[in-house]
């Protein structure tokens, strides 16, 4: 049976990972290929990683950080930040990526979405859409970390994303990230129903019943998470961790 | 001289990955484009992500057809394919509206689903395949085991003899394929934890 699959998403500053609150508030957690093994031995599905300075500092994320991985992973993953030519998403597969995630420069040129999908399948194409609310204007998409926002209505550029051959979509809430407070499952429902291609929700998990009301009342095909994945107990104390198998009976 | 199992590069998409994956089994591997290296290969792995039209084009555009069909059909080695890899060796697919190596009598069609909130295209995610007859390739994998799925088009095989796996999405559908030393498998072996490493080590010890 198809059930969703369960992303621990890893942010990366500096070769390390950290984890944001709101994406702010950046805290260590430790180091990336460390927790490559970690969630190796907990069979994690699917792994992201997102290099959050990159497109301030106009380069992608550490190449050798991805081959690293590669090398590491034994399950897929999604690599992001900075991503702005056929060339960088090239070196990024070729290191052992299935995906890359595109954001910034993927709203501000839509076509390049087009250009990678043609390119290397739609497949290997994620867009991420990241959302705040604005004075006056409801929940809008950001870019540049959060820093600066556009006129798309989130809904409006995930069909644009997927009429651009986009083979995935994650959706993330800017103001859930790092509260440990449930998804916005609003605005994921919205997205979820509106294309059809696989949606990954993001921002807020905390817990199992989380994940389930994603899946079930968000509709989302796959359910990722930070926090959920890298602290543990009330005073989030950093601990790798992942669901067990038996968990994945609340999808049937 | 090269040795051990061929990894066809024929500029589609991610052959790293399964050259790693090898590495890591202890397994003697290079990756070539070079018709006399993929004569003399013990094993073949075609790997491929991106488009059907495209993949083929390639793979003529590097003289790749000939030698390929030589080591499939009249040398009979054992080569595996590996997602859009498998699809090529079909006789056409949708994608592109494109003619195949034809070593598998089946077409490669587009996933048609009616329930689009439940079921997205590309089908992505881990998913259980099932075997429907025995075989070297499924040794110690159980019926239900769960691989790494990632396509929007499946392989509809004109014989029932011809398939290995099925697995079920919003229908069920052909997973893997196997005729003679031919084998063909939709997801993604090389990243799919234990269920892959052993499916790996059976090709490697065919």
């Amino acid at each position: 049976m198809f059930r969703p699959r369960i992303i621990p998403v890893l942010l990366v500053r500096d070769n390390e990972l950290v984890k944001s609150i709101q994406f702010k508030n950046y805290r260590y957690i430790g180091d990336p290929i460390n927790a490559v093994k970690v969630f190796n031995d907990l069979k994690a599905d699917e792994l992201v990683f997102l290099d959050i300075e990159a497109t301030k500092k106009k380069r992608t994320i550490s190449l050798d950080l991805v081959e690293q991985v590669g090398e590491e992973a034994n399950m897929p993953f999604a690599v992001g930040g900075g991503i702005s030519t056929l060339e960088d998403i090239q070196k990024i597969i070729s290191k052992g990526a299935e995906k890359v995630i595109i954001n910034t420069y993927g709203v501000n040129n839509p076509n390049f979405i087009r250009e990678a999908s043609e390119h290397f399948g739609s497949s290997t194409i994620v867009i991420s859409i990241d959302v705040k609310k604005k004075f006056l204007k409801g929940k809008v998409l950001w870019t540049h970390s959060g820093k600066k926002s556009h006129k798309y209505l989130p809904v409006d550029f995930a069909k644009l994303a997927e009429e651009k051959g986009a083979g995935e979509i994650i959706i993330q809430s800017i103001e859930k990230d790092g509260t440990m407070s449930g998804y916005d499952l609003d605005l994921i429902r919205d997205i979820s129903t509106s294309v059809t291609i696989p949606v990954v929700a993001l921002g807020g998990a905390s817990k199992l019943e989380d994940l389930e009301k994603a899946y079930k009342i968000g509709f989302a095909n796959a359910l990722a998470a930070g926090s959920m994945f890298v602290f543990q107990g009330p005073k989030k104390g950093v601990l790798i961790n992942y669901i067990g198998k038996k968990d994945l009976s609340i999808f049937r | 001289m090269n040795n051990g199992i061929a990894i066809i590069d024929y500029g589609m998409g991610n052959l790293h990955s399964v050259k790693k994956k090898l590495d890591r089994l202890k397994k003697s591997s290079f990756i070539t484009s070079d018709p006399d290296e993929i004569f003399n290969a013990e094993k073949i792995i075609l790997v491929g992500v991106g488009h059907f039209r495209n993949a083929m084009k390639n793979l003529k555009d590097l003289n790749l057809i000939e030698p390929l069909n030589n080591y499939a059909l009249i040398q009979k080695k054992p080569i595996l394919g590996i997602c859009l890899g498998m699809q090529l060796m079909a006789n056409t697919s949708e994608e592109g509206h494109e003619n195949g190596l034809g070593w598998i009598e089946a077409e490669i069609v587009k996933m048609k689903v009616n329930n689009t909130i439940k079921y997205k295209v590309p089908h992505t995610g881990w998913n259980e395949v099932f075997s429907l007859k025995p075989s070297p390739l499924m040794k110690g994998i159980s019926d239900g085991t769960e691989f790494y799925f990632v396509h929007s088009y499946y392989c509809k095989p004109h014989s029932l003899n011809t398939i290995l796996n099925e697995t079920e999405y919003a229908f069920r559908f052909t997973s893997a394929i196997e005729k003679d030393n031919i084998f063909g498998v939709q997801y993604h072996p090389e990243k799919s934890h234990d269920a892959g490493n052993q499916l790996l080590t059976n090709f490697i010890e065919l």
